[in-house]
């Protein structure tokens, strides 16, 4: 049993670790194209730009386009861009490329929903409030999604738990890649067992901060 | 469209009313067309002060059109109700006044603005919202903020540094008689306690105009009583011009001078409020003067 244990801790480091950074590039990225999309979509925001139009529905196709890949063949289309970013294509932190190429199109695409959400009465009250659109984006939209926000970097995190097994396609690490590679390749159907419950006991984890920080925000209110 | 216009009343009323099919500005007391007159009166009155010039304002949302050149002056000081059915175009023509929306034809104009102010961009766009403070039926409260802290949006906005942020915050919340509940989230107030919020932070900045869409629909009689004659007394002690939407007829009759009938998107009516109440002469005011009378007993 030690010894199963001993063959996690690893995998685990690796899985957290692409999840981790993939996460956080596409809070950043993600959640600026987001934002972008929304203020796009909103004519108090880009109405009197006259380009906005074009550069939403590109957006949109673009977006659409990355989105209905499968991640395992956009894991492998992105190979030349892992090289260029982090010099190697392949291992654990290559696989931080095209995790974090998913997550950005998804994010923002929550991103853009949860601010639509936001009742357009409040952003009437913030516009007569004298509030420039910077400020009433990220003074009041933003505070006022952030439940709903949290909720989609929660479902974010979980898919890219899902997509980060398959990093062993292109040699990286992490549980997915030891529950393959023991498990289906060696006949090791403990090592299997655990690796998914360590999986499942990560999205578990994950869904329960998530939940956690959601209704405290919501008791808060 | 039917127009009623009693021709008494412009001399004595504070209310200038110039129906669409009439010359808006006549006589020569009139500042020509398209200009923010400094008053208006002519000598038989005294003369009067402009807070407001709306003139010759249409919108129309697709084929639908909703206001067809309505004008309308609200002199300083004054609380002037707007009234008609729902779809008649009064939310619409809030809004635009209070710079919400863009008229798509005719011109807004503010007291010491030199120009339409729904042309403005930019800064000066702001500097003209921040002469006008708006309260909506559904309050509008920031959910993610306190009481102080909604009231502090505007003045954040404007770029109050924080110590003078907080004094003013709780000079707004003693005016509107909420100072205990300065931190509590907006969420958790009643529905009249989140009206005065509203109203104290559409008065942050010291407005010279509050426009209020339906203000105390969402409220109880006796709420809405109370809101009434704060909004009444906060007219009396900072001397704001008051404009409100409204299908109440209570509203009006408890606390508006003077007021407008509207019906399919033009003014068909306007005068002093005992005036329009007591002897309505257009089809819409007499309408909306008959309906469900009883219902409505009970609240004034």
């Amino acid at each position: 049993m030690s010894e199963i244990l001993q063959l996690l801790i690893r995998p685990l480091g690796e899985t957290i670790l692409m999840i981790a950074a993939s996460t956080l590039i596409a809070t950043i990225l993600g959640g600026a194209l987001g934002i972008l999309l929304f203020a796009l979509s909103q004519d108090r925001f880009a109405g009197k730009y006259p380009g906005a139009l074009l550069l939403k529905r590109i957006a949109d196709r673009v977006i659409n386009m990355l989105r209905s890949f499968p991640y395992v063949i956009l894991m492998v289309l992105v190979l030349p861009l892992s090289r260029l970013i982090v010099g190697t294509s392949l291992g654990t932190i290559a696989s931080i490329v095209p995790l974090s190429i998913a997550a950005i199109p998804f994010l923002a695409r929550i991103v853009e929903s949860s601010l639509s959400e936001v009742d357009s009465g409040v952003i009437d009250a913030a516009i007569s409030c004298a509030a420039s659109k910077a400020r009433i984006l990220f003074a009041i939209l933003i505070p006022e999604a952030l439940p709903s926000l949290i909720s989609g970097l929660t479902l974010t995190m979980i898919s890219l738990l899902g997509y980060s097994a398959m990093a062993g396609v292109i040699g990286g690490g992490g549980l997915g890649d030891l529950a393959i590679r023991y498990g289906y390749q060696r006949f090791r159907a403990d090592v299997m067992a655990i690796a998914v419950v360590a999986i499942i006991a990560l999205v578990e984890l994950i869904q329960w901060a998530g939940s956690r920080i959601t209704s405290r925000i919501k008791a808060a209110r | 469209m039917f127009h009623a216009k009693r021709p008494e009343e412009a001399a004595d009323q504070a209310l200038v009313a110039h129906p669409s099919h009439h010359t808006p500005h006549h006589g020569a007391s009139f500042t020509p067309i398209g200009a923010f007159p400094k008053d208006i009166g002519d000598s038989h009155t005294k003369k009067i002060e402009l807070a407001i010039r709306i003139d010759r304002v249409s919108k129309s949302f697709g084929n639908h059109s909703v206001l067809n050149e309505i004008s309308l002056d609200v002199p300083k000081g004054n609380i002037h109700g707007i009234m008609g059915k729902s779809g008649a175009g009064k939310t619409t023509l809030i809004r635009i006044a209070g710079l919400l929306e863009k008229p798509d034809e005719g011109s807004i104009w503010y007291e010491g603005i030199s120009m339409p102010v729904h042309e403005l961009y930019g800064r000066a766009m702001l500097e003209a919202r921040r002469q006008v403070g708006f309260v909506f039926q559904s309050f509008n409260l920031f959910s993610s903020r306190t009481a102080a802290g909604n009231i502090a949006f505007p003045l954040e906005a404007a770029g109050w540094p924080r110590e003078k942020i907080r004094v003013r915050v709780e000079e707004l919340l003693e005016l509107v008689e909420l100072s205990d509940k300065a931190d509590r989230p907006a969420c958790r107030l009643s529905g009249g306690e989140k009206q005065r919020v509203a109203i104290a932070r559409a008065l942050a900045n010291s407005p010279s105009m509050l426009l209020s869409d339906e203000a105390t629909s969402a409220l109880d009689p006796e709420t809405t009583r109370s809101v009434l004659d704060l909004i009444r007394s906060l007219r009396d002690r900072l001397g704001l011009t008051v404009i409100m939407v409204t299908h109440q007829k209570e509203v009006i009759r408890r606390i508006c001078d003077t007021v407008s009938v509207i019906s399919g998107g033009s003014i068909v009516e306007q005068g002093s409020v005992a005036e329009v109440f007591s002897n309505p002469i257009s089809e819409a005011a007499q309408a909306f003067l008959k309906e469900d009378d009883e219902k409505e007993y009970g609240y004034v």
